[in-house]
């Protein structure tokens, strides 16, 4: 934990949630890309500027016809980001990378989009971003029973207890000035390097990064104690608060 | 104008109707005019603890459908002149129950009394939301056990989002009676101690009722303890709230720390 740095100054390394389309194919290719285009064409533009997962899994396919159907694709105006679900033996240089761990949505959050954008025939005005260095949240009174606080942007801090069946859910670190009973997650769009900490830790569940921990498997010394949790690797540590 | 008072627990059987009728009866006494409303429609019991079962002709679904005149649903209590009862129907279906028509019961009910102490039903569906809507500080109602802790704890978070208070942007006053409150067990590990439910639920307390014979005694002929027995602990115990919601400022009393016959009864009844 004391270890010395070389430079104060430490590399930002930042997780961030993407909506990506994922497109899953299926054999003979020809036949399913004349759907493809069946489906362009009804709504144009759909696959514009949007992230295309392709999901692969369980195609007995090879390298070569993975890489036609790819440029296939992209004549089609689809960029591929990533590839869900290939075998090692069949991705390759200059394709796109693997990924894995992906999430279903709804439906309905991917394709509302480009159905209103068609209705209206002109696209949204797209608001300008303005974003802080760093976001946090201040809530000044306990979080009760069945109230949930969601804060993808940054920090939250609670100046109060969180109850049993309370969750907290933030982009960044959680603080609570108070007892923790219900559950909190942090890193909760990825990042890693997310902290939990409390005055009493009698957690429900804690989770940092999409790794979480229940009350039963943390240790029985810990409980009651000011904690501060953190992720090393897969695993969640926690350690006592001095 | 009157103060609107919910009495609520999210939990069911905790002691709501029971202190809604003995805080009701311990303010009238104080020669304050006073209404006591039950939410509780289908299921209601605060006519039997009031000792009012008989006299009901109409009911607040009868006042809110325009079917009755507000004065012609209210009944007064045979034992205490200032006290009255709204009761709720046991017939009629909860919808009933309009936001409109509740509304304006209470503004009605506010202009005419000093208190409307409003028996909320158990849960967190829209009777219990209606009962605390209109309301200007709650009584949480809590047994000294975690499952009654935690829906205290949510009701605490719907008073603070659902009422009219915090949609204007208010703080709702919120405060706590434990009832049901058995020194020995607390002692012994079997119940929550006062300060581990303070520091759950961290609102004000407003009092501490003992665990006895005599509340079931007095809703069984009828009468709010405060009437039946007024110099038996629950009801003593409940004075002291009526005074602290009208604002008087006193020391509060854990049950039990000095043992009189109230405790030699309940070592007995433990073994």
């Amino acid at each position: 934990m004391t270890k010395m740095l070389t430079d104060a100054r430490s590399i930002r390394i930042k997780g961030r949630s993407f909506l990506a389309v994922v497109l899953a194919p299926d054999l003979p290719f020809d036949d399913w890309l004349v759907r493809l285009d069946d489906l362009a064409a009804r709504s144009a533009g759909f696959f514009l500027g949007r992230p295309v997962v392709l999901d692969v899994t369980d195609l007995p396919i090879d390298r070569a016809q993975l890489k036609d159907l790819i440029a296939e694709l992209a004549g089609r105006n689809v960029n591929i980001m990533g590839i869900e679900g290939g075998r090692p033996s069949i991705l390759g240089p200059g394709m796109p990378p693997a990924l894995k761990g992906g999430r279903p949505v709804s439906d309905e959050a991917v394709t509302k989009e480009p159905i209103i954008e068609l209705r209206n025939g002109e696209p949204k005005p797209v608001a300008p971003e303005v974003r802080s260095a760093l976001q946090s949240m201040v809530i000044r009174e306990p979080v009760r029973s069945g109230q949930s606080v969601i804060f993808p942007e940054g920090d939250v801090t609670i100046i109060g207890s969180v109850a049993s069946g309370a969750e907290i859910i933030a982009g960044g670190s959680v603080h609570i000035y108070g007892t923790l009973r219900g559950r909190a997650m942090a890193g909760s769009l990825g990042n890693a390097s997310a902290r939990i900490f409390c005055r009493k830790l009698e957690a429900e569940l804690v989770a940092i990064d999409g790794i979480y921990k229940m009350a039963e498997d943390m240790a029985p010394g810990l409980r009651g104690q000011s904690v501060q949790l953190w992720l090393e690797g897969d695993s969640i540590i926690a350690e006592k608060l001095i | 104008m009157g103060k609107v008072i919910v009495v609520t627990s999210g939990k069911g059987g905790v002691g709501k109707t029971t202190s809604t009728a003995a805080l009701g009866a311990a303010l009238a006494q104080r020669n304050e005019r006073v209404v006591v409303v039950d939410f509780d429609v289908g299921l209601r019991n605060l006519d039997l603890v009031m000792g009012a079962e008989r006299r009901v002709v109409y009911d607040l679904i009868n006042v809110i459908q325009g079917e009755a005149k507000l004065s012609q649903a209210l009944i007064r209590d045979k034992r205490l002149e200032t006290l009255f009862l709204l009761p709720a129907s046991q017939t009629r279906d909860k919808d009933n129950l309009t936001p409109e028509g509740v509304e304006r019961v209470i503004t009605e009910l506010k202009r005419v009394f000093d208190w409307v102490i409003c028996d909320s039903p158990a849960g967190i569906e829209s009777g219990a939301t209606l009962a605390m809507r209109h309301a200007d500080m709650a009584v949480v109602v809590t047994n000294p056990e975690v499952s009654s802790v935690r829906d205290s704890d949510r009701i605490i978070g719907l008073l603070d989002s659902k009422t009219m208070k915090a949609e204007r942007g208010e703080r709702m006053e919120k405060h706590l009676l434990l009832t049901r409150y058995d020194a020995n067990r607390a002692e012994r590990g079997d119940m929550l101690k006062v300060e581990d439910v303070l520091e759950i639920l961290s609102i004000p307390l407003l009092g501490i009722i003992p665990e006895s014979m005599d509340v079931l005694r007095a809703s069984n002929i009828g009468s709010p303890v405060t009437l039946a027995d007024a110099r038996s602990a629950p009801a003593m115990a409940y004075f002291d709230a009526a005074r602290r919601l009208a604002g008087e400022v006193l020391p509060i009393t854990i049950p039990g720390e000095k043992r009189g016959i109230f405790g030699k009864i309940f070592a007995r009844r433990a073994a």
